[in-house]
């Protein structure tokens, strides 16, 4: 992505963007301005004022994303149980109606701001930027933001996060990340959920979505857990840890050391 | 269907450009969208028509050029075109590629009629700046 303007501009498809001068006549006498600008710059351009936010408060942005149902928020609730005594949480619930699942973070003692999109299938990056200013970041470690429900839209549109979570349930095909390559190529950590009711489901196999996931060029690490017995909960709080702690110590390194 | 919000962001731009050059009339808008952008290109013409009215493209065409999906293999370095749900190496089969295009969302142009003969304040030979 080119650092000027957040375009997808490269050296590997600039040829094929570039079809004439920036200024040029058409056959018919118009002229031709060429742009060359991401579709989505403003929402970019905010997702990096996101970013700088976090990083300002060393907070780890984690983009929770799956289809409805998946289980994020019962996932939620249970890494509040494991993290909350030591890690200081921050939730951004986006969802078309309703504020129940904020209620349900706060319920857990845990800062929630809830985002009700009406009818956008999506969060974008203003609407997470006007929910931070309802959280005290300088208290937070980790901000989660569960998105809307939809393995579509939300894949568009960046928020700032540093990372982006995908979970996929077993109840659902184990060839989602092939249908929806979008949202699964660019995820950073596959969960696979609702791993106590694979016995009853002879369809789907975890080693396929892994195989899926790797066929979109995606070296990610899968993890197979389940919020309700607590299997693989562990392994997922070891990984968001790890990344708490690397982020903290890369800005730490990139911090001009004051004399 | 979040091809809309993609559009009002789009005539933003072309609106955004419209003035810095003077234009009176936008006559046709060119997009190049790569299929992992994860925008739906029919889609995104029936949300431009919603989303053009009252603008300076109320009567622009959209182009949108659908560019393919290339990767390079970080193995045996060949550069293959494949499909968005299968971004293996044609050559040997490994996974492990980078993507070289396939995921713009990209205003490439913008076609216009001038409202004047001068000139527009922006130098034409310049690149397009936003403030």
């Amino acid at each position: 992505m080119c650092d000027t303007c957040g375009c997808n501009v490269t050296s590997g498809n600039e040829h094929l963007l570039h079809s004439h001068g920036k200024l040029a006549r058409t056959t018919e006498g118009s002229e031709s301005i060429e742009v060359l600008r991401d579709l989505l710059h403003e929402n970019d351009h905010q997702a990096r004022h996101n970013r700088e936010h976090f990083d300002q408060h060393d907070v780890l942005a984690i983009n929770l994303m799956s289809s409805p149902g998946a289980g994020k928020t019962r996932l939620l609730e249970a890494t509040i149980d494991r993290l909350a005594h030591d890690k200081q949480i921050g939730v951004v619930e986006g969802d078309l109606e309703t504020e129940r699942d904020a209620q349900r973070i706060r319920s857990k003692g845990v800062p929630a701001v809830q985002i009700t999109t009406g009818s956008a299938c999506h969060l974008d990056a203003h609407l997470v930027h006007e929910a931070l200013h309802q959280l005290d970041l300088a208290a937070i470690d980790f901000l989660f933001i569960e998105n809307v429900g939809n393995l579509v839209c939300p894949a568009s549109f960046d928020l700032g996060q540093h990372l982006n979570v995908t979970l996929l349930s077993v109840t659902e095909g184990d060839d989602k990340p092939a249908k929806y390559p979008v949202m699964f190529r660019q995820t950073d950590l596959m969960l696979i959920s609702k791993i106590d009711l694979l016995p009853h489901l002879t369809d789907f196999d975890p080693r396929q979505a892994e195989l899926h996931l790797r066929q979109l060029a995606n070296p990610a690490q899968t993890i197979c857990l389940s919020a309700q017995t607590g299997e693989g909960l562990d392994a997922w709080c070891q990984w968001v840890g790890e990344h708490l702690a690397q982020s903290t110590q890369t800005r730490r390194l990139a911090k001009p050391v004051s004399a | 269907m979040h091809e809309l919000a993609v559009c009002q962001a789009l005539l933003q731009q072309v609106e955004q450009t419209a003035r810095q050059h003077a234009v009176s009339e936008v006559t046709k808008v060119v997009l190049r969208i790569g299929p992992l952008s994860g925008i739906e290109l029919p889609l995104l013409q029936q949300a431009f028509t919603v989303a053009r009215r009252g603008t300076i493209a109320d009567k622009a065409d959209l182009v949108a050029e659908e560019l393919p999906v290339r990767i390079r293999c970080t193995r045996c370095r060949t550069e293959s075109t494949v499909s968005a749900s299968r971004l293996l190496c044609m050559v040997c089969g490994d996974w492990r590629t980078r993507l070289i295009s396939g995921d713009e969302m990209v205003l490439a142009s913008i076609e216009m009629t001038r409202s004047q003969r001068s000139p527009p304040q922006t130098e034409l030979t310049g690149d397009v700046n936003y403030v």
